[in-house]
């Protein structure tokens, strides 16, 4: 490829072979081996404890994926967004979240939701097609999922001047200050609502952090048709730091994570997050990746996989016995079945209700179709007894 | 005791009040701080309420509304200014799939009292995208409510019913009427509720509805008619989502006639459903084919020949003759 001096990187510098492995600015803590290594600015003191809880969080959302995978498979959803692979980037990055912290998701963050106490058969209902999500976005500060790529960019930032104009930032009470994460992928930083979410943030110094996996896909499209540099250097042309991490190692996501939504909550504005990593499953379950990506590229990013890393790294070191991994595992055996059994058991919901919170006060004209609604309906049942 | 106010006056008056009521009320937009708007609507406001609650935004109008999302749901109220109505459509995703819909898909959980303030309609003489009617795009969306004011006693009053409204308001503002007339304002007497329609000259031949700039040019044609020995009978609609239809079926049935009048294309316009609900509550007091009169299906037109694309007065007066030809 020629390329004229002076005039910045081309696609094979930048999606070469030196990139496949995320590129030299790549934030890690643990390789792929398993092995714990330092870095200058990110390093963070972990407890067995914490390493254990954070084996236990992943195990258990990718129970939450391969069980929906299966109940889709039965017919019991009409599609599923599968996170297979990403769970360290998601359990990383939920992790490091405070109670007063405000999570704006897309439509795979299954495991971020697990991390807000979000209880994983809520995650279901949206995807069977009894609501369209059901729980209390204020309950545990977790959004609901958005489908349309990058709305949420602009409420999480939005949501962000909030708390701004509430003074819940930069008071140094732990407590209290308070960010905001909105994630989203590779794709969806292509729309313009997430350009305008950079630099609506950088402009007002917003304490939000944009926490885009680069799973390498948007649905058949790859990274190299969304961006000609790799993702996070795109926050600098907007004002603001961009940091890559290794989103296959829940350490480093987590503590990259952790020191951008502080950097947010210190009243220091918004970071990007670029967590580098792979869709291993597909798209959703109605997607076909054999028709467009090469089963090489999955064999290369099996060897990485987030979970396995962090079992050799308890296992070598001794820092979990057989008891703890049966104890993890029965307890995946339980969401499972909870799962399985709930999902068949989530009513559908009555055709009335389609009239419900159309409106926080209600129309008259709304009212009138309601009740002619309900008194076609009633006809019906007439006619069959 | 009432003062002497224009529409822009009205609404200014009106935000400044709904602001000092309600400390959780912001103001976001282009240029609408140190300049006021380029309406001047929002004069003196971030003088008076300062820059976190008159938020000068970057030129980004999904941004805007797309942020007010978030300032909402975060327990804020806040009061959106595009700029212009052709600019509006790099908002129309957010404003679409995200306001209209938070409530329902949150099941109540998550309200929405925004307001998206939209100087709408021609007759300024401006370039192409600064003279559009894009309200039957909102009226189409479940989950939005749209007004448009005609009178600066009416913006007074709407712009702060509106703030104070848990769903999401469009407001439509007639930028033509702004400094056109004034109308004394007296705050002692009550408004009537926003999502109202109301009759503004009372007749007896055919109903007129009208809503936003084109109320004036009923009204004128009233007074032209009635020199002619016919008697009209004037609605302004004020709310096009929901639409208060009680008043105009009321006056249908006495008149047996009726003609709609907007700016917008005549095409799956405003009319074309107010039409159809007269001809479905009304057949049988019905003298003649309830009748449009619009802007013509094509994109506006430059302004040197806009005065040919708006409805005007004789356009109107046309109708109502061959209303009351059947
Ligand atoms: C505005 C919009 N366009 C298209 C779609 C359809 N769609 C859903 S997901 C998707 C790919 C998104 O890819 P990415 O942002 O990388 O996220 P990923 O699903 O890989 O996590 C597309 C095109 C959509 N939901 N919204």
């Amino acid at each position: 490829m020629t390329q004229q001096p002076g005039f910045g990187p081309d696609l094979v510098e930048v999606f070469g072979p030196s990139q496949r492995d995320g590129g030299p600015d790549l934030v890690q803590l643990l390789t792929p081996e398993g092995e714990r290594v330092h870095h200058p600015e990110f390093d963070h003191d972990f407890s067995a404890e914490d390493l254990r809880g954070f084996y236990r969080d992943m195990v258990l959302t990718r129970r939450i994926d391969t069980e929906a995978t299966a109940l889709q498979r039965h017919g019991e959803l009409g599609i599923w967004a599968q996170l297979l692979g990403q769970e360290a980037a998601q359990i990383g990055a939920g992790r490091a979240l405070r109670p007063q912290d405000y999570v704006f998701p897309t439509y795979r963050e299954h495991g971020v939701a697990y991390c807000r106490g979000v209880d994983p058969l809520n995650l279901l209902g949206l995807f069977r097609g009894v609501d369209h999500g059901a729980w209390n976005p204020n309950d545990n500060n977790f959004g609901l999922y958005t489908i349309v790529i990058g709305a949420q960019a602009l409420h999480a930032t939005g949501y962000a001047m909030g708390i701004q104009r509430d003074g819940d930032v930069g008071t140094g009470d732990p407590e209290r200050d308070a960010a905001v994460i909105a994630h989203f992928g590779d794709g969806a930083s292509s729309q313009g609502d997430v350009n305008e979410a950079f630099i609506f943030a950088a402009s007002y110094n917003a304490p939000v952090v944009f926490f885009c996996q680069n799973n390498q896909w948007a649905i058949s499209e790859p990274i190299e048709r969304q961006t000609r540099i790799p993702l996070y250097q795109r926050a600098l042309g907007f004002g603001f730091p961009g940091v890559r991490v290794d989103g296959n190692d829940v350490l480093a996501t987590y503590a990259v994570t952790q020191a951008a939504l502080q950097r947010a909550r210190d009243g220091q504005g918004p970071t990007l997050v670029e967590a580098y990593t792979y869709r291993m499953g597909a798209h959703t379950t109605t997607d076909d990746p054999t028709r467009y990506r090469l089963s090489d590229d999955v064999e290369h990013w099996k060897l990485k996989d987030p979970i396995a890393r962090v079992e050799v790294y308890l296992k070598r070191n001794g820092l979990a016995d057989d008891a703890f991994f049966d104890g993890v595992k029965q307890e995946a055996d339980e969401l499972g079945h909870h799962l399985r059994e709930g999902c068949k058991a989530l009513p559908d919901p009555k055709p009335m209700s389609m009239f419900d919170h159309v409106y926080a006060e209600e129309t008259e004209e709304l009212r009138v179709q309601r009740e002619g609604y309900a008194a076609y309906l009633e006809t019906f049942e007439g006619a069959h007894s | 005791m009432s003062t002497k106010i224009t529409l822009a006056k009205g609404l200014n008056m009106g935000l400044r009040k709904a602001m000092e009521d309600d400390p959780k009320v912001l103001i976001m937009g282009e240029d609408v701080g140190k300049l006021g708007g380029v309406f001047r609507i929002t004069d003196g406001l971030q003088k008076d309420f300062g820059e976190d609650r008159v938020i000068d935004s970057p030129l980004a109008e999904s941004g805007i509304v797309g942020t007010a999302v978030g300032m909402a749901l975060r327990g804020y109220r806040p009061v959106v200014e595009i700029q212009f109505d052709g600019f509006v459509y790099p908002a129309y995703d957010q404003i679409v799939c995200q306001v209209a819909k938070m409530h329902y898909r949150s099941k109540g959980r998550s309200k929405m009292p925004m307001v998206i303030r939209i100087p709408f309609g021609g007759g300024i003489g401006a370039v192409e995208h600064h003279s559009e009617s894009p309200e039957a795009q909102f009226a189409h969306t479940p989950g939005l409510k749209v007004v448009a004011c005609s009178n600066p006693v009416d913006g007074y009053w709407m712009i702060q019913q509106a703030i104070a409204s848990d769903d999401p308001v469009i407001f439509l503002e007639p930028k033509r009427q702004y400094h056109a007339d004034k109308m004394d304002l007296d705050e002692s007497v009550q408004p009537e509720p926003l999502f109202t329609s109301r009759v503004v000259k009372q007749g007896t031949d055919a109903t007129v509805l009208a809503y936003g700039p084109m109320v004036k040019t009923a009204l004128k044609a009233a007074e032209a008619a009635a020199g002619e020995g016919k008697s009209l009978e004037v609605i302004d609609l004020r709310t096009l989502s929901p639409l208060d239809m009680g008043p105009v079926f009321e006056s249908v049935r006495r008149t047996g006639r009726a003609i709609i009048t907007h700016e917008a294309h005549v095409n799956l316009g405003m009319g074309a459903e107010v039409s159809a609900r007269i001809t479905e509550e009304c057949f049988y007091s019905l003298e003649a084919p309830v009748l449009r009169v619009g802007g013509f299906d094509t994109p506006y037109p430059a302004s040197r020949i806009e005065e040919d694309f708006l409805p005007d007065l004789d356009r109107v007066l046309d109708a109502v003759d061959r209303s009351l030809a059947y």
